[in-house]
């Protein structure tokens, strides 16, 4: 059962079309995120989850109810839609020691004393905060204003958790720690789980699936392990990790670098859906083999040396090749000549010159 | 032997250090030293001098007694009851309208709310005498042209409203007074972080709690200060308890000072009143300062936004045209209407005739500015005084700021000090305080010359000229001097080149808040003018007092044109956030 549905949405700030017809379905309890740079629509997208923003266009529907819908004039207001929301600034309130932070919306649900507490205490408990509960915001560190954050959210006991880069504040040692938390906490409560960042490797860590997007556009929405061995488009692969676009021509069945015509033939079978004659072809530094015979030739620029891992710039022609081999496969030396072999290839067409 | 070789080492040493600290006498402790001087001689003295005279005999011995019978007595128990509930009433009635405009400004969809934040911080350039002579033309119970106007419409006898009294003295200071608190809060409320908030409203929690129990307590520290300051201001203003209280009797602290002053010629019993009154000014300004200072530093919550987004704006839907014709009404009545009114009785023929073109003349505005001698010896007088006092201010509030903000010398605690006594002077406490320092006391007489308006400007005023310049200089990270320096550039061609160049803009803006206030000042040239020595402020209030209510105006017309010319000239040169005093 789907949990979260944007159908057709779109939202524009003046000229500008800041998220333009995203189509998106989130299941319940999984862990979902927003992945772009920064001002490719996805906090907008989530704010208007929210409903901090309007839609121009579009339905945001959450079970079996509209929450915003621009042609039915349907619009929940944030405080209706029974979500939990943890910022970037952590948005602690600076006036509420730590218990009544988390407290606070509890007490205008009308729920009885007890069971405020004991919400308050067991979501103090799972974000370790129960010894500082009499604290202020201001005597804790940013670590612990993120806890604080976190357990105001669990314990409001939403239908969907909403983080808006909720780590970027944070120094990248314990940004790392709370992303298992956030998992941790996620499988404990069953929590639905709507996650924005522009860091990658965030995302791949902590989603179940997660939506690419770039200037308003979903790119692809898939696992994190599909988007990375098959990014649909080249987008999508330059952003997901390390990649090599390699400009190539296909004269004759045979596939030539652009960059230097005469370094050899990437030996390769051409996908029966390659039509054009120009292709860019992208390639993970750590999916390129040196070989000793047939294959690319390039020389070595540089190389620097990453601990376990050496990373070779090789340049073909006027094209710079980033390779990244295992320190025990031996090393080769700048200014060396060398045969480049692609193991993964991923493919894409490009206009006619 | 070891012994007394390192025992004559270390007096060498010691004796070396001697010369070393010998040869460091130079520059930066004579500058501490002038610093020191200026300050105590313009400000120091005056207010140990009004103190001295308060509590002591005339043979010097400790003297409460006099103290006590002076305040039990019913005329200066009643001013202190006045000053007081006027501070009080204004204060409420500012934090009232200040929060309110400034909740609507920033935090709903009031339409033009750009154009509305200009407009109501334009009462602070409007001069507080000249607004409350204007509702004295529009609001007096027998001539008032508003109150003519509903006499005749409606065929009563009584005024619509009596301006003479408590309420209208509270009503016009609020009127002129509001902003203090309007810019606090619109600033504290733009500057919060808008996601605390919205974790609020998104935890379930409706936009009223959530403005009761978040958006308030944030802001309360910056209410707090607003208030403060109107009340400081409002506790030791003169122009508006003048015009509209004396007429009818009612006194407030610095009304009874001049009244006394003014009214006595000088002697001992008015003077030793006045200075008591004038202890009490400054006692209770030094409580609302340190006050201040608590509330914002405690205060202080890190509510500054990370990331910078909209906040969220309260729909007003049907009240928003109902509120935006109140603010513009409420802008039209206090600014626009007393302004009118001033240009338009400085036309008139004769007082008392009619608001028609017909008997409207420029004759007035020439006679004043060309023919004249009074009004135009008082103008020059200000501009010759302001222009003075306002660069003289500024230079010595430069090097007095980058003392205490720059230097590493000791002694600099005692300047620290020093320096923050101007900011809990009033203005009549330093007309006070400079009569009984330069009447001759000390060898120097300038009393009933341009000479102690001028000295007594530079004590009102070097507060504006530190606290500008001090916030440059902060500015000026110690690195860039440092730069140069190691670049091979001595200590004053470092200060010269790069640190005046960058501190140029604050100099500047201190020029200005110093030479604007003090061309339209009236609390303390009250106290000093001689014959010939009137300033513009002076002679609009001697003219008014005079009956000559026409030529009062157009002088305040005068006035009120460089006024706003000058503000817009300081606006585009400083082009900062806020100028508050």
């Amino acid at each position: 059962m789907s949990q979260v549905n944007l159908v057709h949405v779109t939202k524009r700030f003046g000229k500008v079309t800041a998220v333009n017809d995203l189509n998106l379905e989130i299941r319940e309890g999984e862990c979902f995120s927003f992945l772009g740079p920064s001002g490719c629509g996805k906090t907008t997208t989530l704010r208007m989850l929210a409903g901090f923003e309007d839609l121009d266009e579009g339905e945001v529907i959450v079970g079996n109810k509209i929450f915003s819908s621009s042609s039915k004039k349907i619009y929940v207001s944030p405080e209706k839609r029974n979500f939990a929301m943890v910022f970037q600034a952590f948005a602690v309130w600076p006036h509420l020691n730590v218990y009544n932070n988390v407290a606070f919306p509890l007490k205008h649900r009308r729920l009885s004393r007890t069971e405020i507490s004991e919400r308050v205490e067991r979501a103090l408990l799972y974000t370790s905060l129960s010894k500082v509960k009499e604290s202020y915001p201001n005597e804790l560190s940013g670590g612990q204003q993120q806890r604080i954050a976190l357990a105001r959210a669990i314990a409001l006991n939403p239908t969907v958790m909403l983080l808006d880069e909720p780590l970027s504040n944070l120094d990248p040692k314990l940004r790392e720690e709370m992303r298992f938390e956030i998992k941790d906490l996620q499988k404990r409560f069953g929590l639905t789980i709507v996650f924005v960042t522009h860091d990658q490797a965030e995302a791949m860590a902590i989603s179940d699936r997660m939506l690419v997007m770039s200037e308003g556009v979903a790119q692809q929405v898939d696992t994190p392990m599909n988007i990375y061995n098959h990014p649909t488009n080249k987008f999508v692969c330059g952003f997901i990790g390390l990649s090599n676009f390699i400009p190539a021509l296909i004269k004759d069945g045979q596939v030539i670098t652009e960059a230097d015509p005469e370094a050899g033939v990437i030996t390769t079978q051409i996908p029966s859906e390659i039509k054009a004659r120009r292709v860019t072809l992208a390639c993970r530094p750590s999916e390129i083999d040196f070989v000793s015979e047939g294959g690319v030739r390039g020389v070595i620029k540089r190389l620097a040396y990453l601990g376990e891992i050496i990373d070779y710039r090789v340049q073909v022609g006027s094209l710079e090749i980033r390779l990244q081999k295992l320190r025990r496969r031996g090393v080769l030396q700048e200014g060396a000549t060398c045969f480049l072999k692609f193991n993964r290839l991923h493919w894409y067409e490009e206009q006619e010159a | 032997m070891g012994m007394i070789q390192t025992g004559k080492n270390r007096k060498n040493l010691v004796f070396s250090k001697r010369v070393a600290d010998l040869k460091k006498f130079g520059a930066a402790e004579l500058v501490l030293i002038l610093s020191i001087i200026v300050l105590v001689v313009v400000v120091a003295i005056p207010i140990l001098l009004i103190f001295w005279n308060a509590f002591t005999t005339a043979d010097g011995k400790f003297n409460i007694k006099d103290v006590i019978w002076i305040l039990s007595k019913p005329e200066t128990y009643q001013a202190l009851l006045n000053s007081v509930t006027i501070a009080l009433g204004v204060t409420m009635l500012s934090t009232i309208l200040g929060v309110f405009f400034a909740w609507l400004v920033t935090r709903t969809d009031l339409p033009f709310k750009g154009a509305m934040k200009l407009l109501f911080i334009v009462p602070f350039m409007l001069p507080s005498f000249i607004g409350a002579m204007a509702w004295k033309i529009l609001l007096s119970p027998r001539g008032g042209y508003i109150n003519v106007f509903f006499k005749n419409l409606l065929g009563i006898d009584k005024p619509l409203f009596n301006i003479y009294g408590m309420a209208g003295i509270i009503i016009v200071e609020t009127m002129y007074l509001f902003p203090f608190v309007f810019l606090q809060v619109s600033g504290a409320l733009e500057r919060m972080d808008p996601t605390l908030e919205e974790s609020a409203q998104i935890s379930g929690i409706d936009l009223f709690t959530i403005t009761r129990k978040i958006t308030f307590p944030l802001i309360t520290p910056s209410i707090i200060a607003g208030a403060l300051l109107v009340a400081l201001y409002s506790l030791s203003h003169f122009g508006v308890p003048a015009i509209l209280g004396t007429e009818v009797g009612i006194y407030n602290i610095p009304t009874l000072i001049y009244q006394k002053i003014y009214a006595s010629a000088g002697s001992f019993e008015a003077i030793r009143t006045g200075t008591v009154l004038a202890s009490i000014l400054v006692i209770s300004a030094a409580i609302i300062m340190y006050l201040q200072n608590l509330v914002l530093k405690k205060g202080r919550y890190q509510i500054i936004a990370g990331k910078s987004m909209r906040p969220m704006l309260l729909k007003l839907r049907g009240f928003k045209i109902p509120l935006l014709i109140f603010s513009i009404l409420y802008i039209a009545v206090t600014v626009l209407l007393p302004t009118v009114t001033v240009f338009l009785v400085g036309a008139l023929k004769t007082y008392g005739l009619p608001l028609k073109l017909k008997h409207m003349t420029l004759e007035n505005f020439k006679y004043i500015l060309f023919s004249w001698k009074m009004t135009k010896d008082a103008i020059k007088n200000s501009v010759v005084l302001s222009l003075g006092a306002a660069f003289v201010t500024m230079l010595v509030g430069t090097m007095i700021s980058y003392v205490i903000v720059k230097m590493k010398v000791k002694g600099k605690f005692i300047l620290e000090f020093l320096g923050m006594l101007p900011f809990s002077v009033p203005g009549t406490v330093i007309a006070l305080g400079v009569i009984l320092t330069w009447s001759g006391r000390f060898g120097v007489n300038l009393y009933n010359t341009a000479g102690i308006i001028f000295v007594a400007y530079i004590a009102r005023y070097m507060a504006f000229a530190l606290k500008s310049t001090s916030a440059a200089l902060e500015q000026v990270h110690d690195s860039l001097e440092e730069a140069s320096r190691s670049c091979g550039a001595t200590h004053w061609q470092a200060l010269k080149h790069i640190v005046l160049p960058l501190i140029k803009p604050g100099m500047v803006a201190a020029f200005f808040l110093i030479f604007l206030p003090a061309l339209r000042e009236l609390t303390t040239s009250v106290l000093l003018y001689g014959p010939t020595t009137r300033t513009i402020g002076v002679a609009i209030y001697a003219l008014n007092e005079d009956g000559e209510t026409v030529y009062a105006m157009a002088l305040a017309s005068i006035a009120l044109v460089i006024i706003v010319l000058g503000e817009i000239l300081i606006r585009k040169i400083t082009s900062t956030k806020e100028g508050n005093g």
